[in-house]
């Protein structure tokens, strides 16, 4: 700073070309000298700032770290630190409520990629489907991995409804949690019976022309159905029409199912599984496995005063 | 016996799942079962023996003093999960290579598909079209078996069971899902998928589907057989038999109750026991009813000028 004042003062008579030159010596050591410290970071990447931001705890094999790996990570944070130890145990689970998560998970890739390539509408829906199964690079396997995603995903929500209820895991404090659930399953059914439209192909015509003509017969908001008519129900205003935006299965309807299993009924199901999830936490983590209970013991409290005899 | 029938039905893309899914259910079905036997032999052993009782970990895998109740998630249940993940993506991988998802035709709504079936999950539904009417196969009975589904918890009073699998201490309940989820549900999808074929009518495995087939069936309705002629007449008559149905089965079930699940009747307030009785017999009149159709030709037990059932 001083120097450089003094050079435009032009008492030390500084010339512009020594200023250089001084640059020059100067740099010769300042750089090779951060080079140097630059690749003792290097050697080291974890205390570089970069990665410390990232991640936020060391790494080395301690009880600790293993916690905060879990903790500290928004997709695994779900999870609780530590559980009991025969909670692994895939006999018990039979990871059935994780799978059908992974398959969402897969079903919302692979459907997205399938976005790109589909218009919901008469002319083009089947011939973009023709267009995926020839012509688009890996468009065959993408519609086969989302079809038979969808159908694993139905068997395996049914194998998960089915190990709930062997284990008693709707019981108390999961009641609410078993109908979080029940609503999941039916949401799983409507994701993919939406699905089943979009090909536009016979299969999925007549496959929803059959599904929706049950909904002629509900009962009062029906036309065929019971008191439908005597309730001013035509073809026209009934629940179906509201259902296919017409009174066959058609343009309107071919839309109206794209959008709700691509945006309306995938928003619901999220925000459901979201609770389903934080409850599974909140209610005491997974049901089991647990001490069997005998029979004797059914009408005692188990914690509190009462069940110190007081 | 139609070898290439059975075969086209078998491997036709979009049964796969349900030819995936028997084997899958009766694997699953022997591991609950393994468990709930095991548990059961400890659940004997300690109540014939109150010290043991008191000491005992109460679980049918070893656990040793000194061990640790608790382990850490990572990594003993996220290398689980991860190694399912991986598992679950390669099956999938290798099922979309080798089988393609099906494609018919384009649609054509003046070219009716016969058999036309609904999505395989719906098959049941579908199959109960044919004993009742659309208002309660396709939508009184869907609602119903959601009902049924979400009050389970808030009916089953009995505290045994919760957190392991076990047989003896749920003997009802769980019979009672597996009669619903199993025999009704599964099996009529199976019945549905593999047996239904042209016209909706029943051709037994390996039996060719003969698109000509008639079979003349005469349908009776039940005021009929009685000789009720008049719409009065049968609506009132209607009404008794179900309401009898109902009257005489919620007092059949009332009687079982008290006599072999004293306990459980006893934790029972009024509203769980009687919703309980509704759902029970509501779920039993589906098989009643189909046996009435398949053994009886009965069509209608309540006929209404607005509705029948």
């Amino acid at each position: 700073m001083a120097d450089e004042t003094n050079g435009k003062n032009g008492n030390g008579k500084t010339g512009l070309i020594d200023r250089v030159k001084d640059d020059i010596q100067a740099m010769k050591v300042d750089i090779p000298t951060k080079a140097k410290e630059q690749i003792e970071g290097l050697k080291d990447p974890t205390k570089t700032q970069v990665y410390t931001s990232i991640f936020r705890h060391k790494h080395d094999d301690t009880p600790r770290n293993r916690a905060l790996g879990v903790l500290s990570n928004v997709f695994l944070h779900l999870h609780p630190a530590k559980i009991n130890r025969d909670a692994v145990r895939y006999s018990y689970t039979w990871g059935m409520g994780g799978i059908t998560f992974l398959l969402f998970i897969i079903l919302t890739y692979t459907g997205v990629l399938l976005m790109f390539y589909y218009h919901p509408t008469k002319v083009q829906a089947f011939r973009d489907v023709l267009y995926l199964e020839h012509d688009v690079p890996f468009g065959k396997i993408l519609r086969n991995m989302h079809r038979w995603a969808a159908h694993l995903m139905v068997i395996a929500v049914w194998l998960h409804m089915f190990r709930v209820f062997l284990t008693g895991s709707y019981k108390k404090p999961r009641e609410f949690n078993w109908n979080i659930g029940v609503l999941l399953l039916v949401f799983t059914l409507l994701l993919s019976f939406t699905g089943y439209l979009l090909p536009d192909d016979q299969l999925g015509f007549w496959a929803v022309t059959v599904g929706t003509n049950m909904a002629r017969a509900t009962p009062l908001l029906g036309h065929e159905g019971p008191f439908g008519a005597q309730l001013g129900m035509t073809p026209y205003n009934d629940v179906r029409f509201g259902l296919l935006g017409g009174s066959i299965v058609d343009a309107n309807a071919l839309l109206r199912s794209y959008i709700w299993h691509c945006i309306g009924i995938p928003i619901v199901a999220s925000v459901l599984m979201i609770v389903h999830f934080w409850r599974v936490r909140k209610d005491g983590g997974i049901s089991g496995p647990a001490p069997v209970m005998l029979a004797e013991e059914a009408d005692k409290p188990r914690r509190g005063p009462k069940a110190a005899g007081e | 016996m139609d070898w290439r029938q059975l075969w086209e039905i078998c491997s036709a893309p979009d049964n796969v799942p349900i030819v995936g899914l028997i084997p899958l259910l009766i694997f699953y079905m022997y591991l609950a079962w393994k468990q709930a036997h095991a548990n059961d032999l400890l659940i004997e052993q300690l109540e014939g023996d109150a010290a043991l009782a008191k000491t005992h970990h109460r679980k049918t895998w070893p656990f040793k003093p000194g061990w640790q109740k608790e382990v850490h998630v990572w990594p003993f249940l996220l290398r689980v999960e991860f190694l399912a993940a991986i598992i679950v993506t390669i099956v999938l991988m290798v099922w979309s290579i080798t089988l393609n998802a099906p494609l018919e035709e384009p649609a054509n709504p003046n070219l009716t598909m016969n058999p036309a079936k609904a999505p395989w999950y719906f098959l049941g539904l579908q199959e109960m079209l044919v004993y009742f009417d659309p208002w309660i196969a396709g939508v009184v009975m869907p609602t119903m078996i959601i009902i049924g589904l979400m009050v389970i918890p808030y009916v089953d009073t009995n505290p045994l069971g919760s957190g392991y699998y076990t047989w003896k201490q749920r003997k009802f309940s769980i019979s009672t899902f597996m009669f619903g989820f199993v025999v009704l549900w599964v099996a009529m999808i199976i019945i549905g998928t593999f047996i239904r074929g042209p016209g909706w009518q029943w051709f037994w495995p390996g039996q060719t589907w003969d698109h000509n087939r008639l079979i003349y069936e005469v349908n009776r309705d039940l005021p009929d057989i009685f000789g009720i002629t008049s719409n009065l007449g049968k609506s009132i008559f209607g009404a008794i038999i179900v309401g009898g149905y109902y009257l005489l089965g919620g007092f059949i079930v009332y009687s079982l109750f008290r006599r072999y699940m004293g306990k459980d009747f006893r934790r029972m307030s009024l509203l769980q026991f009687s919703l309980t009785q509704f759902l029970l017999l509501t779920m039993v009149a589906l098989p009643l009813k189909m046996g009435l159709r398949l053994l009886w030709h009965i069509k209608y037990v309540w006929i209404t000028p607005w509705f029948n059932v």
